[in-house]
């Protein structure tokens, strides 16, 4: 459904070349729900202006439901929706009216369009507020409104970008269920980009990590964690004994152990499953354990793992590339 | 296409994948790809039609302040020389206040939206410039209206043609501020500095509130280089009821030259928006 093959894009900014995608190979099947993570600038929103024919590649190619992005920019617009980081709906519009006009120039007859602007409305909540002026909806209906635009024509394929960026907790669990929704009972391909882990992991599909313009990791956000390991974390009472634990944890299979004092961190897949009778072993050693934590691994440790750097660190010191596209190379 | 039926309700936020209509989509020809543009840009009008005043303020203040100064002259009545002015500042100001629409529009993301649609560049560029064919018929009225009862003969014939005369520059117009907003992207206040730097000398050369006949000769000069002016003196021929063939087509031609400029200009930086 869409394929990469070195996929680059700079930009000149102060007759500087900002790399923000650097030869980006990828592969995504139909059907497939996946996820662009990483931080401010890593690259996702502007992999994704060229998916979407917004930005032509510096170089590399792209093709999207079969076609190609730059050759063939009006019928890869005609194969996808796009729920882009502002609003779809004119501020000054109605929604019903924006809806309509999506649809129509989609080509929809004007009688197909009227009956899927309505259905749609009704789908997302919204025919109550389908005659306000868009500014006068809520943050919530707004992205409600947005994502039924981008679903006009039943795209074979619909990209967000950013799309729980400004919304309460609550409408981004409703947004995020619609997604999986969406994938799951249509089977419509879905890329989405987000820096929050919490929404990788909520969307439960294929996620691709990028960093630098790089792809660094792409695999389910379970496996992605698994393949870390969890965190045991021991407290004992002296550092002898901490010594000791040490010693008998490093004999868990694929243990990474690191004592600071009375505390042992052991970091192993399926840490989970090793604990007890890691625990049992030191009490019948004499050296017993005083306290313990287990901890399952997050995207945040992945990405961590991945750059040496946190995630929700990164989002603020990262370069703002994605917003400003200024003066194409 | 297949038809499916999946209604489910009942989650906060509905259900998203409801599919009834089964959807055909089809590529659209430039006709329609025009006229859906122009259809929804004249929604906003549709639905407030006051807002169509907003451009009129500038003039309607002007023509209720500068008319009760026009000396009488043994020539005719000065308000029947000032109107056809107004009408052509009116259309000044509107049309090149269209980009500030645009410019919302860039910043809201609904444009980026019609970016990723099938909608051709060029006929967003086309659409959006040919709506300003309708303010300019209807703040035409509104200005002619306000003055019939006034020292205004009201010729219909003349202002009909003068309305048409006026088509191809507001639509030019249009198309450049258009361009301009494109061109600013993001950067709102780019357009206004813009946009209001280059109103003024092109208003003030055209005659619309002095002559410039009796202006030094630099003056004249940047005058005959304004097509702005022609347009004037036509409308004015137009509005008083008279038909000289020389200023109608010089006033026909400068509309027509705005017009070609503009919508050339318009579609080439339409075709550079990202």
């Amino acid at each position: 459904m869409i394929r990469t093959v070195g996929l680059t894009r700079h930009f000149t900014r102060n007759k500087q070349t900002i790399e923000a995608v650097r030869g980006l190979d990828l592969e995504i099947a139909p059907g497939e729900l996946v996820a662009f993570l990483g931080p401010n600038g890593a690259g996702k929103s502007t992999t994704l202006r060229m998916l979407t024919t917004l930005i032509a590649p510096t170089a590399g190619t792209a093709e999207v439901a079969g076609y190609d992005v730059t050759r063939d920019r009006a019928a890869v617009r005609r194969s996808i929706g796009y729920v882009g980081q502002g609003n779809a709906a004119g501020h000054q519009y109605r929604g019903r009216d924006e809806l309509m006009s999506q649809a129509r120039a989609h080509g929809l007859s004007r009688r197909d369009a009227r009956a899927r602007t309505e259905e749609l409305l009704e789908a997302f909540d919204l025919t109550e507020h389908a005659d306000r002026p868009v500014s006068r909806l809520s943050g919530g209906q707004r992205r409600r409104l947005d994502v039924a635009i981008g679903l006009v024509q039943e795209p074979a394929i619909l990209f967000l970008d950013e799309p729980s960026t400004g919304l309460d907790p609550q409408n981004r669990v409703n947004l995020q269920e619609q997604v999986r929704r969406l994938n799951a009972e249509l089977g419509t391909t879905i890329v989405i980009t987000t820096h929050y882990l919490e929404e990788a992991d909520a969307l439960a599909g294929r996620v691709i990590v990028i960093d630098h313009g790089r792809m660094i990791a792409d695999d389910t956000a379970g496996a992605l964690k698994s393949a870390l390991g969890d965190l045991v974390s021991m407290e004992l009472a002296t550092t002898e004994h901490a010594q000791a634990a040490a010693i008998r944890a490093d004999r868990i299979p694929g243990a990474q152990v690191t004592v600071a004092g009375t505390s042992v961190e052991v970091r192993a897949p399926f840490g989970r499953s090793a604990a007890p009778a890691l625990v049992a072993d030191l009490a019948a050693a004499g050296t017993p354990v005083t306290g313990l934590e287990v901890v399952g691994p997050t995207l945040d440790d992945v990405f961590l793992n991945l750059t040496g750097r946190s995630l929700r660190e990164s989002d603020h010191t990262a370069e703002q590339t994605d917003q400003h596209e200024g003066e194409a190379a | 296409m297949t038809i499916e039926i999946t209604e489910r309700r009942g989650s906060a936020a509905g259900a998203a994948a409801v599919r009834r209509t089964s959807v055909h989509a089809a590529p659209v020809g430039i006709v329609t790809d025009i006229g859906n543009v122009f259809v929804r840009e004249l929604m906003p009008v549709l639905r407030n039609p006051a807002s169509v005043l907003f451009a009129m303020v500038q003039p309607l203040v002007f023509l209720a302040l500068f008319a009760p100064l026009l000396p009488e002259t043994t020539t005719g009545s000065a308000l029947q020389w000032f109107v056809p002015g107004i009408v052509s500042m009116t259309a000044l100001m509107s049309a090149s206040f269209t980009g500030a629409n645009l410019s919302e529009e860039i910043i809201s993301g609904s444009f980026e939206r019609l970016l990723v649609s099938p909608v051709r560049r060029s006929a967003l560029l086309v659409g959006k410039s040919l709506r300003e064919m309708v303010p300019l018929v209807l703040q035409t009225l509104v200005i002619v209206l306000a003055v019939a009862p006034f020292a205004f003969d009201v010729h219909v014939v003349g202002i009909v043609s003068g309305i048409a005369v006026l088509v191809p520059f507001s639509v030019g117009l249009g198309a450049l501020s258009l361009a301009l907003a494109v061109v600013a992207k993001d950067q709102a206040w780019v357009f206004w500095t813009v946009q209001q730097t280059a109103i003024f000398p092109l208003l003030l050369l055209a005659g619309v509130l002095l002559p410039v006949d009796g202006a030094p000769a630099w003056l004249q000069t940047a005058a005959d280089l304004n097509p702005l002016r022609y347009i004037v003196d036509a409308e004015r021929v137009l509005f008083a009821g008279d038909y000289p063939a020389d200023t109608i087509a010089a006033g026909l031609a400068g509309s027509l030259v705005v017009g070609v400029l503009g919508l050339w200009v318009g579609v080439k930086a339409m075709r550079g928006a990202r």
